[in-house]
């Protein structure tokens, strides 16, 4: 399994310096608004590449007024290698990853350890536009496949470059050859990762005895379906050139693709279901991901699950506990009371945060 | 004691080198004031003359003290092979390892549409036109494995497939280099381009 053994959090946000011993046990932070407890889910998200579950801008990581910089250290046990992590950014620059005393590319963080999340923030995920589900299903794809990030990455630098081509209306036609050629290779490679990971999160899905509802996935592209080859794809983007060059932005391609869910039971999009329906679905997938990773790479991810146990009822609660700790995972999970967590007992590390003179202090 | 103000503008000028810092600067500043005949003399004269002398070479961006490079010059270098090339660093590389028979473009950089760097500030029509004018046969496209190297490489390809062969370096596992040491893409474009033993 995949467990965060140390965590030390150096001016990042409101703590000054925290520092956890923990074990396997899921770890459950409670405290009052504003205490910090997110503030820590946040340092453990920055194990993983890319910007955290608040995707902040590194600088807003940083405490004042001290303002100099933030810093990460943690000890992860993955199976039976030990590796540690520390992330940090000074003022103005880019964080830095050293993994095991090297300096490392941030991409390198997602072979040592998958973490997923879900945050209060995801909870209008199926009502608002699709841009936030596209990214909820990448990181779910990064998390099978963690080649997926840098795919993304170049397919989004090749349409910048196009999108900026068509914006000057610039005219030439080996440029845009160029372009596309890159999108159409990179597209591919991400509509099928995308498209495998969903297959693997729905057969998840099918197997498994949970009190969460299941959901019937489908990808959506708003014109037609994507093409399967990279030349097809290439072609395509040929055929759409005069429409783009009127719109000013590329209008087909991977980067415009939805992630659309029906609540099985009930047959009812998700957009459409109750607020607590809707929060059910997205913890449902967050466990189908956790169980397919649990079985494909012998070890479940770490969980973070910022502000869940409030939206739950008591049964429904226990149940999700249940669950986790069957998972074996070390869930991160934050509350404002420490009844939240009643059910789990001794099951869970139970952690105090409160805030002192505005810096957060954590209670062991 | 910190130093004089011209040998403090010397140390701030040397810092601002590749692969020199402010304390190799002011190392390097206090060995050439102890070897003044020996070492800073010749090198300021060199530095006034390559000052005086250096350009870009008309026909293919090295850079040399003439109109045209040596390569250029060099009828033996004209076996019909062109390397184009990001940067003037990379044309030397290429001659360092000194099996290179042929000439060299330098485009000087790469397509980036963001950046305002389009064909015309590459030296792209240049290139197309050396083509026809030295009786080209191939063109080795020796570009950054980068969004933009790639970019560059199919718009020259693009360009030109029609008219000659282009070829680019191909990507793998380094001599001497260790498998452990690889990046997963490095070795999958190694597997794919594997040959017979």
């Amino acid at each position: 399994m995949t467990t965060v053994t140390e965590l030390t959090l150096s001016h990042l946000r409101s703590h000054h310096r925290t520092s956890l011993q923990l074990d396997e046990r899921p770890v459950a932070l409670f405290g009052a608004n504003g205490a910090g407890k997110t503030n820590i889910l946040e340092a453990v998200s920055l194990l993983s590449p890319g910007r955290g579950l608040r995707r902040a801008p590194m600088d807003e990581l940083i405490r004042r007024p001290e303002a100099l910089g933030w810093k990460v250290t943690s000890v992860l046990k993955v199976g039976t290698s030990v590796h540690e992590i520390e992330t940090w950014a000074e003022p103005g620059h880019s964080r830095t990853v050293r993994i095991d005393g090297k300096a490392a590319p941030q991409v390198a963080l997602g072979h040592i350890a998958r973490i997923v999340w879900l945050i209060p923030a995801m909870d209008r995920l199926w009502i608002e536009g699709a841009d936030g589900r596209r990214r909820f299903l990448d990181r779910i794809a990064m998390s099978f496949d963690p080649k997926h990030a840098p795919t993304v990455l170049a397919y989004e630098k090749a349409m910048r470059e196009r999108n900026r081509l068509l914006k000057d209306m610039v005219r030439d036609d080996h440029w845009y050859v160029a372009l596309e050629r890159q999108m159409a290779e990179t597209g591919i490679t991400i509509m099928q990762t995308r498209q495998a990971a969903m297959d693997r999160l729905l057969l998840a899905q099918d197997g498994a005895e949970t009190a969460f509802p299941a959901a019937d996935l489908s990808l959506i592209h708003p014109d037609s379906d994507l093409p399967d080859t990279a030349d097809a794809f290439a072609e395509k983007l040929k055929e759409s050139r005069p429409a783009d060059l009127r719109a000013g932005r590329t209008l087909f391609g991977p980067h415009r693709v939805d992630l659309a869910a029906v609540y099985s039971e009930k047959d009812v999009p998700a957009a459409q279901c109750s607020t607590g329906e809707q929060k059910a679905l997205l913890i449902s997938l967050v466990l189908s991901n956790a169980r397919a990773l649990a079985e494909d790479e012998g070890a479940p991810p770490i969980i973070l699950l910022d502000e869940v146990a409030a939206h739950l009822d008591t049964a429904r609660r226990a149940a999700l506990y249940d669950e986790i700790c069957a998972l074996k995972a070390q869930a991160w999970m934050t509350g404002t009371g420490h009844e939240l967590f009643e059910e789990l007992e001794s099951r869970a590390q139970q952690l105090e945060v409160f805030e002192e003179d505005g810096v957060s202090q954590v209670r062991q | 004691m910190s130093a004089p103000n011209d040998l403090e503008n010397l140390i701030d000028l040397m810092a601002r080198l590749p692969g020199l810092g402010p304390r190799s600067a002011r190392r390097a500043v206090l060995h050439l004031v102890k070897k003044r005949a020996l070492t800073l003399i010749p090198l300021a004269d060199a530095i006034a003359r390559v000052a005086e002398t250096a350009r870009e070479c008309l026909n293919c961006g090295n850079i040399g003290t003439t109109d045209l490079c040596p390569i250029c010059e060099s009828e033996k270098r004209a076996n019909g092979e062109l390397c184009v090339v990001e940067d003037v660093a990379d044309l030397w590389a290429m001659e360092r390892a000194a099996v290179f028979k042929g000439r060299y473009h330098v485009l000087g950089g790469t397509l980036s549409a963001l950046d305002a760097i389009g064909p015309a500030e590459l030296r792209i029509p240049k290139l197309i036109d050396r083509v026809t004018t030295e009786s080209i046969s191939e063109i080795i496209l020796a570009l950054n494995a980068t969004v933009d190297g790639q970019t560059t490489a199919h718009y020259i390809a693009d360009q030109l497939e029609a008219r000659v062969k282009v070829t680019t370096l191909a990507q793998g596992v380094p001599i001497g280099g260790e498998l452990d040491y690889l990046d997963d893409g490095t070795i999958s474009a190694a597997l794919r381009a594997r040959k017979t033993v």
